[in-house]
């Protein structure tokens, strides 16, 4: 027996398989399919929202939390144990899949109205989880990873986040100049347009200023963005050349589903949290009290640890096995899975949260990132009573 | 003097200058930087950088 078997820690990953979910959610519009041609009943068109929006909220509350982490001895090896990586690469053929037989059916099926409806709602979903899947591969510095995340962006027209969410959110999260940051008192529908316009224009000029300092012109091929949406015409453009013109308005509004499924996570991960400026006017660290987190074992799994959103922001490079939990972070009150219907509903969504901020700031709002509109009354209305 | 660039967010850290408002005095080579240091921009980690360009 060598020293290397003796020494090996004891511990292993209980989600070592869980994390398969990630790739199986990928098809859920084809299992949907499959469970309508079997029952007939209509409801499988929903597949996808009936998952997120049920199924994975559902277990959230059943199965509850998972607050455990690797112990540090284990993390190198789990850090390196390539089976992690292929689990996240297998996402993207069955992104595409979906992706490809959604379209299809769209367009050949001669489907209900409420039939198509639902497998656009569906297919949209799943390619904004797969925004997810990009998250994590966009993260990663190799260079096959960075080009499977522009891959899984194409789909939902989304590839500017391969350059935005790195070098524009992780640098301003939790400040006033971050689209990607949603401020007290703004509905989730006011923080979708501009953080959508917003991040666009920052992909763009970081892209511009990058290529301008290499004595580059920002049309070229060299430009992320262009890389990425490229990807995005190239296919669009061959399934518009097999399908047909019909296929166009499927996948565009099923993009911008996608899109909005992202960025609904985007508003609840920092909330009203914002960073303090230092004396020479730039902004502290990003601290772990700058996100939102959450730790139920359903949307981790299938989310890749998304929600352990501080130790991300803290280590962003960190891959999604070895994001650890830490006491006393700021916590919603459910995983992100359920939030984001919370969100959808803002009178909901500020019972649940303005307590939270206003708690967490011990009621002085001059620390939080709030709506400029009404930075001076919510300022007046939570100020602790005068010592 | 080297310039080193952080993969994740473009930082630069420059050794002429260093980073005196981290307690990186100007001059200090990038191996004489501490591990645990971190991107003051966006966290990522001393080994995520590659050296950018030489003056």
């Amino acid at each position: 027996m060598s020293t290397a078997t003796l020494n090996a820690p004891a511990w292993t990953d209980s989600k070592r398989h869980l994390w398969l979910l990630g790739i199986v959610v990928m098809g859920l519009p084809m299992y949907g399919y499959l469970l309508f041609l079997w029952t007939g009943l209509g409801i499988f068109w929903w597949m996808t929202p009936v998952v997120v929006y049920g199924l994975i909220p559902l277990f959230d509350r059943l199965i509850g939390e998972d607050n455990a982490n690797p112990p540090d001895s284990a993390m190198a090896q789990l850090a390196a144990d390539p089976y992690y990586r292929y689990v996240v690469f297998a996402a993207i053929p069955l992104q595409y899949a979906t992706f490809i037989w959604g379209t299809h059916m769209a367009v050949t099926g001669g489907l209900a109205w409420w039939a198509w409806l639902g497998l656009l709602v569906s297919v949209g979903m799943t390619s904004g989880l797969a925004i997810n899947v990009g998250h994590e591969l966009g993260h990663q510095t190799a260079v096959l990873e960075r080009w499977l995340a522009k891959i899984a962006l194409a789909p939902v027209m989304y590839g500017h986040f391969y350059t935005e969410h790195n070098r524009g959110h992780h640098v301003r999260v939790a400040t006033t100049e971050d689209p990607a940051s949603s401020r007290f008192g703004e509905t989730f529908y006011e923080f979708l347009p501009r953080c959508v316009y917003g991040s666009i224009r920052s992909a763009w000029e970081i892209e511009q200023k990058r290529l301008e300092k290499q004595g580059k012109r920002v049309w070229s091929l060299d430009n992320d963005n262009l890389q990425a949406w490229g990807i995005t015409v190239l296919l669009f453009g061959a399934m518009t050349a097999w399908l047909g013109v019909w296929a166009l308005p499927f996948m565009i509004l099923q993009g911008a589903i996608g899109g909005s499924l992202l960025e609904v996570v985007n508003y609840l991960e920092h909330y009203g949290l914002l960073r303090q400026k230092k004396a020479d006017g730039s902004y502290e660290r990003c601290q772990p009290h700058h996100s939102w987190n959450s730790n139920h074992l359903a949307t981790n799994v299938f989310l890749y640890h998304l929600q352990r959103h501080s130790d991300h922001h803290a280590y962003p490079t960190r891959s999604f096995q070895t994001l650890r939990n830490f006491d006393g972070l700021p916590r919603l009150p459910s995983g992100y899975a359920g939030m984001i219907l919370a969100a959808y509903l803002p009178p909901l969504w500020f019972r649940l949260m303005d307590p939270k901020v206003v708690a967490h700031f011990h009621g002085d709002m001059r620390q939080a990132n709030i709506k400029p509109s009404i930075r001076a009354r919510v300022i007046a209305k939570y100020a602790p009573a005068a010592a | 003097m080297k310039k080193w660039q952080c993969l994740v967010c473009d930082f630069v850290y420059d050794e002429a200058k260093g980073l005196p408002e981290e307690g990186i005095a100007p001059g200090t080579r990038w191996e004489d930087v501490p591990e645990s240091w971190t991107c003051p921009d966006c966290g990522a980690a001393k080994s995520d950088f590659v050296m950018a360009e030489v003056d």
